[in-house]
């Protein structure tokens, strides 16, 4: 469960990015965040990540206030929550497999059964044969479905999506979706920022709405 | 515990493997760290061979007993019991006046004075050879044979060791200031390799944070990789100074033949070799966990 409470971010240089924002998402929910560029989608994820804190106001993740979370305790809050950015963040310097291993590594992972979730990630995602690939050989959408395997392969319990179809065809973009909906279907909570109008055309799944840092109901 | 270990083992291989990808930028700052090191280490296993030669050959504590110029054959005999029971004392030699005498008359210069002397003006005399022991024992020694009967006076030359332990202290304190200086050097080009592995190694610590890695997790590969460049240096070091060592060796084995002697520098033991090396990587690792400090903290995923 993530809930929001009147919560604010003001940027250092004044800039209010979120205004008073108050909502909750049930466990296993999938919910649409939309608007605008600069509109806050992007603050309002990393706010739940961590990555940003918030100026005022309470967020709580899975039962903990993360408003209030001590340093030390940030990577355990986002071993439990898949990141998938719109720039991907892939590294370069590894291979498919390795990208994937990455958070298993971090989180102490038995290295044979660690190897076998890799390649599950990576199956469900459609990289399964190129798992020896360096990522620069990978073209945009495989980057992208790079990214959601190593931001599944942990089987964190939210999955956060950045304008995950920021750059991709039409085509491309549903596949993506669907993945999503598959991880919905097996009770992972997701939130999905875009600005993709064609994607939240006659959508089954809550939207919420952000315009100028604030939620419009 | 396992899983934390494996982790550790994790980190040290990948850190290993990154190692000896580099080769070359890696060699150049192990070789400054070699060669910088080498120079106060090679002096102190001169210093310790200076010392320990002089211990086995130079320094055998010897005594000069001079016996009064009226003693007789029997005083004589009766210094020559007391000297067998000394523990202390390891072998004597007894030189008559005429011996010493004509020992003197052997340098041409002084034939001719001593022709002109009618009387041996020169006394009986013991070379006694001691045990090895501390200068304050040796110091007991002699003022115990001065007052026996018949002795006239008892030398101990114990100045020239003492000046050659003032010497050897001065010495080794030339070292540690040497060895401190090159430490802080040491220290500062690791400080420096790490902070360029940092800086490039930017997305990495980004992605790292971003999926829950531990402070922990993040800095394990530079602190391995500081202590392995500092172990890679001291190890430069020792190779150095066995080479050192060894080329002085066959030299001075040339030199020692026409002295008749067997003269040869040893080289570093087992325990200042081990020693060397694992101040020297403690000193990378404390290079890398400087550079940590002030740079990988400063990295935040945006």
């Amino acid at each position: 469960m993530i809930s929001f409470n009147n919560v604010y971010k003001r940027f250092p240089d004044g800039f209010d990015a979120l205004k008073n924002i108050a909502f909750t998402i049930e466990s296993g929910e999938m919910v649409y965040i939309t608007g605008h560029s600069g509109a806050g989608k992007s603050t309002l994820l990393k706010l739940i990540a961590a990555i940003e804190r918030p100026t005022s106001g309470n967020i709580t993740v899975n039962g903990q206030n993360i408003s209030k979370l001590k340093k030390s305790a940030i990577p355990f809050l986002r071993r439990n929550i898949g990141l998938v950015f719109q720039d991907h963040k892939i590294l370069f310097d590894r291979n498919v497999f390795d990208n994937v291993m990455l958070p298993l590594q971090i989180s102490n992972f038995n290295t044979a059964m660690a190897a076998r979730r890799v390649r599950a990630a990576l199956d469900k995602v459609g990289l399964l044969k190129r798992e020896k690939a360096r990522p620069i050989t990978l073209s945009g959408g495989e980057r992208q479905r790079l990214c959601i395997a190593r931001a599944v392969v942990h089987r964190p319990s939210i999955l956060i999506a950045d304008e995950p179809t920021g750059n991709l065809d039409v085509d491309y973009a549903r596949g993506i979706m669907d993945m999503f909906a598959s991880f919905h279907q097996v009770g992972v909570t997701i939130l999905i920022a875009t600005h993709d109008k064609n994607l939240l055309q006659d959508t089954p799944y809550r939207t919420l709405a952000l315009n100028q840092g604030q939620l419009a109901i | 515990m396992n899983a934390w270990l494996t982790q550790h083992w994790q980190a040290f291989t990948l850190t290993l493997k990154h190692f000896i990808h580099t080769p070359f930028t890696n060699a150049l700052s192990i070789i400054v760290i070699g060669t910088a090191f080498s120079l106060p280490v090679g002096v102190y296993t001169l210093l310790e061979n200076i010392q320990l030669h002089s211990a086995t050959t130079g320094s055998t504590p010897q005594l000069s007993l001079f016996l009064k110029l009226n003693t007789n054959k029997n005083q004589a005999l009766a210094i020559k019991k007391k000297l067998e029971e000394q523990a202390l004392i390891d072998s004597f030699k007894f030189i008559p006046k005429d011996q010493a005498l004509k020992q003197l008359a052997q340098n041409s210069d002084l034939a001719r004075v001593i022709g002109n002397i009618g009387d041996n003006p020169l006394p009986h005399a013991f070379i006694v050879t001691s045990q090895h022991a501390p200068a304050n024992e040796l110091e007991k020694l002699r003022t115990t044979m001065q007052d026996w009967p018949g002795v006239e006076y008892v030398q101990f030359d114990s100045d020239w060791a003492k000046r050659l332990d003032a010497m050897l202290n001065i010495g080794r304190l030339a070292v540690a200031m040497l060895a401190t200086l090159l430490s802080v050097a040491l220290v500062i080009v690791i400080f420096n390799t790490i902070r360029l592995q940092i800086l490039t190694k930017r997305e990495e610590i980004e992605v790292s944070k971003l999926i829950g890695a531990t402070d922990g997790f993040i800095q394990r590969p530079f602190l391995y990789f500081g202590a392995l460049q500092g172990l890679a240096g001291g190890l430069t070091a020792w190779l150095i100074i066995v080479i050192g060592v060894q080329t002085m060796n066959d030299e001075l084995a040339d030199l020692a033949e026409l002295y008749t002697s067997n003269f040869q520098l040893e080289h570093l033991d087992l325990k200042d070799s081990i020693s060397l090396l694992f101040f020297s990587s403690w000193l990378g690792w404390l290079g890398a966990r400087m550079s940590v400090a002030s740079y990988l903290w400063k990295i935040e995923p945006k």
